[in-house]
């Protein structure tokens, strides 16, 4: 008795932890394994292996002009967002000025709207001014709702960015914006890339703010929403794997490389 | 194209009626100062003082409310940081995290369009003065507080300025440290004999390292000397106090006696040299350094200044020297410190003593000073 108690108090939170991430990762093994079925209208049931669907991922009729149309607005959102709230993350982070504390507040509301009602508004607001929905007004609606996250991300490190630093190089015969281009914005990266790519993840990902502002214009979530009805191909497990493995890749390279850097020191 | 650091007007720092207000408070208030080139020149306050702030505004990182900064001819009040002929190595020393100490070092040099060969030069010749060679391919965040330190001094002097400002350098080194980094910068400065100006809030460092101090209070300079001038003769009571200890007994002008003026305290006289005091009227402050004080026991035989009647209140041996409190016949205590170099027995508490010391070692506040200010 004493021996197993001991035994759990050592063991209790490997045994959490293996439940904790068996239940968040079996969805994702899911459709993993699902990549490799041999099916054909569905991929509900089991019915042998094949690599076809990985050799041919655009395989599916409309897949891949989807996945390319996700691409171009999950990119160029990402462009336009990450720049605009850096600006946006500098400018609150570094000057006091008029509306500054109601500027953070409303940053915070694009999050905290449900992503149905910022939909259904955006879109009345397209129609109310006569504009037709396109790729354009996805990309509109996406860059409105990646700012606030690039923001908030992009604060926080120039929140923690000695002022002194700036002020070294200025004494150091850096004008504005030698200052800018050797100090600031080296340190701030770090933050910046991290923000581009939570911005790139949200986009590439949403369904219901697109479904309502992309007009006919699909996405790669639309069309895995839209084949529900009549079976999901298998190729949208590949895709989906993919992506998995490409986040999983980057992830572990920057570990990697931050460990490397660190075990220098 | 930023001023030449190496061939603009060399000369003295001067400071005109420097002022810096926030609202109602002025943290430096109507400041004049003249440092002469070459000088190592500290300006000594507790925090609040304004110091940093007058470092700040001579560095081009702080705007002055009014008054001028010139260095030699040239006017830099409203020069942009990057175009003063200055340079500054800040309190955490706020040395480039993401480059190397090489990169570091040759930062100023690079803005200021250097050839690749003669920064290299630069850069290698500064880390031999400083003894760290080493280091040149190390980040900031690899190397020690002390050496981290000798790296932000590296970083300001490659660049040659007319002018080196250190903001309390060595205030987050540990006290032995401390003590290597003070004589190291001091030789550093003859070596390359560009003007310090040094921001400290430690006397002893002051003392230590500078040619000149001025003692800063409350956004004025309280006096300006070296620092012999400043122990030995103090014309306030606020640097009587802050620069060492002080005793300082009340007492009224009675006469004077050739180079001395006769002031009685309490019913004693004692003399003081005329030239070292600073007493406008009849009440005086007379101040004598505790070490200035010879004790012994009552009946022995004294000469010079003497104060009868004192008790011991209070006695710590220290090593080098016997520490005693005294209770004066008028209700205060003085403190004395005796070498433990003689025979004498050390005196105990409750002990009936007499204290005496030479005329030339007194001094004379005026009795309109406010005894305990700068007290530590």
């Amino acid at each position: 008795m004493k021996n197993l108690t001991k035994w759990l108090s050592k063991n209790l939170i490997r045994i959490y932890a293996f439940f904790a991430f068996t239940y968040l990762f079996i969805p994702v093994l899911y459709t993993f394994v699902f990549s490799f079925n041999d099916s054909r209208k569905t991929n509900l049931i089991w019915k042998g292996f094949t690599l076809d669907k990985w050799k041919n991922p655009c395989g599916a009729p409309d897949i891949c002009s989807a996945l390319g149309n996700s691409f171009v607005i999950g990119f160029t959102a990402t462009a336009i967002s990450t720049v605009l709230g850096t600006l946006i993350a500098f400018a609150l982070g570094r000057y006091r000025f008029k509306g500054r504390s109601a500027t953070n507040l409303l940053i915070f509301l694009p999050m905290a709207t449900p992503e149905i009602v910022l939909g259904a508004s955006l879109l009345t607001m397209f129609v109310n001014l006569g504009i037709n929905t396109s790729i354009l007004t996805a990309i509109i609606a996406h860059v409105m709702f990646c700012i606030s996250f690039v923001v908030v991300t992009v604060k926080a490190r120039v929140a923690s960015l000695d002022p002194r630093l700036e002020q070294a190089a200025m004494d150091l015969y850096a004008n504005e914006w030698q200052t800018f281009r050797r100090v600031t914005l080296p340190l701030v990266a770090p933050g910046i890339a991290a923000a581009a790519l939570l911005a790139f993840s949200l986009s590439f990902d949403d369904f219901i703010i697109t479904n309502f502002t992309a007009g006919t214009v699909n996405t790669f979530p639309r069309f895995v929403y839209v084949s529900a009805g009549r079976g999901i191909p298998a190729q949208a497990n590949v895709i989906g794997s993919a992506m998995f493995f490409l986040a999983l890749f980057i992830v572990v390279a920057a570990q990697i490389v931050s460990s490397r850097r660190k075990a220098k020191i | 194209m930023a001023v030449d650091a190496s061939t603009s007007a060399r000369g003295d720092l001067i400071l005109k009626n420097l002022t810096k207000s926030y609202g109602d408070f002025s943290a430096v208030d109507d400041l004049s100062l003249v440092v002469p080139k070459g000088s190592f020149f500290a300006l000594l306050g507790p925090s609040g003082c304004g110091k940093t702030t007058t470092l700040r505004m001579v560095a081009g990182l702080e705007e002055p409310t009014s008054g001028s900064i010139f260095v030699g001819e040239t006017d830099i009040t409203d020069m942009k940081p990057y175009r003063r002929p200055v340079n500054t190595v800040f309190q955490n020393y706020a040395l480039f995290p993401h480059l190397t100490i090489f990169e570091n070092i040759a930062f100023g040099l690079r803005r200021r369009g250097i050839t690749e060969a003669e920064v290299k030069t630069a850069v290698d010749k500064v880390l031999n003065l400083i003894e760290l060679p080493q280091l040149a391919t190390r980040k900031p965040n690899q190397l020690s507080g002390g050496q981290q330190q000798r790296i932000a001094v590296a970083r300001a002097i490659v660049n040659r300025p007319a002018l080196l400002l250190l903001d309390e350098p060595l205030g987050a080194l540990d006290l032995k440290l401390r003590r290597q980094m003070q004589i190291e910068l001091k030789w550093i400065q003859t070596e390359i004999g560009i003007t310090f100006v040094h921001v400290t809030h430690d006397q002893e460092e002051a003392m230590t390292m500078a040619d000149t101090i001025a003692v800063m209070n409350k956004g004025k300079i309280e006096q300006m000397g070296t620092p012999e001038e400043l122990y030995d003769s103090p014309k306030t009571a606020f640097v009587a106090n802050f620069l060492g200890q002080s005793n300082l007994i009340p007492g009224e002008v009675s006469g004077s006696d050739g180079d001395n003026l006769i002031v009685d305290l309490f019913g004693t006289k004692v003399a003081v040299p005329k030239a070292r005091s600073s007493a406008r009227g009849n009440s005086a402050l007379v101040g004598v350094r505790p070490e200035k004080f010879r004790i012994a026991a009552e009946g022995k035989s004294t000469h010079g200044n003497v104060l009868t009647g004192g008790v011991v209140s209070d006695v710590s041996y220290i090593g080098v020297s016997t520490q005693y409190q005294v209770e004066m016949p008028w209700g205060k205590e003085v403190m004395v410190f005796e070498q433990n170099d003689d025979e004498e027995e050390m005196l105990r508490k409750g002990a009936k003593v007499v204290l005496s010391w030479e005329p030339i070692f007194t001094f004379a506040l005026d009795g309109s000073e406010n005894v305990s200010a700068g007290s530590h």
